[in-house]
């Protein structure tokens, strides 16, 4: 074990979460009281304490009981899976049963428990052991001894007693009335006092554990919720711890393309915190079936925490649109876990889903839905709860996402489980009625840290799964259904007739060029044939000049006979 | 362990009552303290007053055989254990009070 100069040293419980709060166990060499009401768990924490020492850190142990004999404690313990019975031949524990009957006792005078301690000697030294529980000596001893003068001062010896042998030790005890344990045990133990709690509220119990003092040594000093099941205790340090948590970058998809194209192009963050909230029958469970598909179908683990529907439900409502998610329960890629929400309080609720969360190590939790836990007004617990729910899923870099049933009236944006401020990404389903049907419209209310759509889509729940349509919005306002169906086919003949339009316009027009293009023909022509004529008749005109000087030289020539022949006319130029 | 005679003939029990009568005690002290010296003295003073030659007294160290003390179920110290006649007794201290230890020995029925 690590000692470190400024703390002191600890002996590991191995009890889960326990040594969190204590940061690393109890006090080394040192008693520790545990107490509590009647049926907390202290016998099993002092028990749980000794069997993971022997059996996790080497250490063997003591068990002294005073009410209850080995073989009750064997059998008690052997449900949560200890077996007392080869640990005791291993020679890691010795269980030693001290029996206390007053009216067997007649005191005679001086007397002091030295047996006690002969007999917790004598065992300690038989398997050197390093851990002691003292199993509610107080009360036996209180009650089987006349003298309480004795009692107080020879447990206080004791304690002296079991520190200077070293050995660490859980004394346990009852809780008394106005103190800590009765006979006010804790003022002679008082290195470390942990408290348990088994309450009822609201007809149901959960069990707390609470660090009341820690001599040397800083520690949680909430209450912390803990379990005992098949695997003992475990306590669970889940109150918030802070925001100091990694954001990642990386994208997942949501399994509906449309919904990832208007998440900025790529679903949501890793790690990211989702809400999908709407009213009765909006589809949210069949979002929240997409998602866990698509990341089963990365090779991903998905935890679905379902507080309404058993698991066979849900898979056959989901096969209904198309998604199968069988397969990967049976790849062990997807767990159910599947509760009523009265099943256990509030903080039990929380502890089971940590536990399973630590154990099943998702990438992809799913809570369907919230607001089943909102039972009477307790509100802020629920909201304290999801609070540290989501810290805690965000601290794993697991992507939560949590449905949420509104009711009709609420405003959209108002979740009826107030927690829009822990939530990244909030997808809205919600009902449009228009001409008489109901259809379902989604929108992004709020998306952190990315651009997102702003339009309101039209959520379509086919036997392929979830579709996204645009809404009609034109004239007559948002449309959705068959009033957008009808509106379409509206739009398409009227579309189809303004091509028929079109189409007709061209045909006129190419007829008006044929028609422009003949007349232009027809003038060009004309043109040409008076051309030819013009050019023709200055033709005849330049040849009828050219005569006219012939002649006039022929005249000449005959008038006078003495000029050479008009054939060398050319030269007299 | 021993049978007790007186189990198997009740009614018999009384014209045999002296010879069956025997007691068998045990003290257990935890090393020579002045507790455990006063009270080995006290018992041996009353039982050879009220017991002469019907009682066996062992006196047992439980430092020397500590198993003793988890298998008897001795806590304080010292504890005198009255086996035999029933029912079973333990009488506790230094036995400085004889009259407690004469009603631990079902010699003296209690006031």
């Amino acid at each position: 074990m690590a000692k470190s100069r400024t703390q002191l040293p600890k002996s590991p419980t191995g009890i889960q979460g326990l040594d969190e709060i204590t940061g690393g166990g109890l006090p080394k060499g040192r008693p520790t009281l545990v107490c509590g009401s009647a049926g907390c768990g202290k016998t099993l924490l002092a028990m749980e304490f000794l069997v993971r020492g022997a059996t996790q850190f080497n250490e063997p142990g003591v068990f002294m009981a005073f009410e209850e004999t080995p073989k009750e404690l064997t059998q008690n313990v052997a449900s949560l899976g200890f077996d007392l019975k080869d640990l005791v031949a291993r020679k890691k524990i010795v269980l030693d049963f001290v029996y206390v009957e007053r009216t067997e006792i007649e005191a005679t005078g001086e007397y002091d428990l030295e047996g006690l301690f002969i007999r917790l000697g004598h065992a300690i030294a038989s398997i050197n052991a390093k851990r002691v529980v003292l199993d509610t000596p107080i009360e036996s001893l209180f009650s089987g001894f006349p003298n309480p003068f004795i009692v107080r001062a020879e447990l206080r010896r004791l304690f002296r007693w079991l520190k200077d042998k070293g050995v660490t030790a859980i004394i346990t005890g009852e809780h008394g009335e106005g103190t800590l344990t009765n006979q006010r045990l804790e003022e002679y133990v008082s290195d470390c006092v942990i408290v348990l709690d088994h309450r009822v509220s609201d007809q149901v119990s959960s069990r707390r554990l609470r660090v009341v003092k820690y001599r040397g040594s800083t520690h949680g000093t909430n209450e912390y919720p803990f379990l005992i099941d098949e695997n003992g205790i475990s306590v669970l340090p889940i109150t918030s711890l802070g925001l100091q948590q990694i954001a990642s970058t990386a994208r997942i998809s949501t399994g509906i393309a449309r919904l990832d194209a208007m998440l900025g192009g790529s679903g949501f963050y890793r790690g990211s915190s989702v809400l999908i909230s709407g009213t009765a029958g909006t589809g949210k469970t069949s979002l929240a079936a997409h998602f866990v598909d698509a990341a089963c179908r990365r090779g991903e683990r998905a935890l679905y925490f379902a507080f309404e529907e058993s698991p066979s439900q849900i898979m056959r409502n989901m096969r209904s649109i198309g998604i199968d998610l069988e397969p990967w329960v049976q790849k062990g890629l997807l767990l159910f876990q599947a509760n009523r929400p009265s099943f256990v309080g509030l903080e039990m609720h929380l502890a089971m889903i940590h536990k399973a969360i630590t154990a099943f190590k998702p990438q992809v939790v799913i809570v369907d839905p919230l607001n089943s836990f909102l039972i009477g007004g307790n509100e802020t617990e629920v909201k304290s709860m999801l609070m540290r729910l989501v810290d805690f899923l965000k601290m794993n870099q697991i992507t939560g996402m949590f449905t949420s049933l509104t009711s009709g009236g609420d405003a959209p944006g108002q979740s009826e489980v107030a927690i829009s401020s822990l939530i990244d990404s909030w997808l809205l389903l919600h009902d449009i009625e228009i001409g008489g049907e109901r259809n379902r419209g989604l929108y992004i209310l709020k998306s952190r840290g990315m651009a997102h759509s702003n339009q309101i889509r039209e959520f379509l729940l086919t036997d392929h799964g979830v579709e996204l349509r645009d809404v009609y919005v034109g004239a007559s306002g948002v449309l959705t259904g068959s009033a957008r169906l009808a509106q379409e086919a509206q739009e398409q003949a009227g579309k189809l007739a303004r091509q028929q339009e079109t189409e007709h316009r061209q045909l006129e027009l190419e007829r008006k060029r044929k028609a422009l293009e003949a007349q232009i023909a027809a003038m060009r022509a004309e043109f040409e044939a008076q051309e030819t004529e013009t050019l023709s008749i200055i033709g005849q005109e330049q040849v009828r000049g050219a005569q006219l000087a012939q002649e006039r030289v022929d005249m000449g020539l005959s008038r006078k006979a003495d000029t050479k022949p008009n054939k060398k006319k050319g030269d007299s130029k | 362990m021993r049978t007790n005679p007186t189990k198997h003939a009740p009614p018999k029990a009384k014209p045999r009552k002296a010879k069956l009568n025997r007691y068998f005690l045990r003290l257990y002290v935890a090393g020579q303290t002045p507790k455990s010296v006063l009270a080995i003295t006290n018992i041996k003073k009353i039982c050879e007053e009220n017991l002469k030659g019907r009682y066996v007294l062992d006196v047992i160290d439980i430092y020397q055989q500590p198993q003793l003390a988890q298998g008897k179920q001795i806590i304080a110290v010292p504890t005198l254990i009255k086996k035999l006649p029933p029912p079973l007794r333990r009488i506790i201290g230094d036995m400085s009070n004889t009259e407690r230890v004469l009603i631990g020995l079902d010699l003296q029925k209690k006031a």
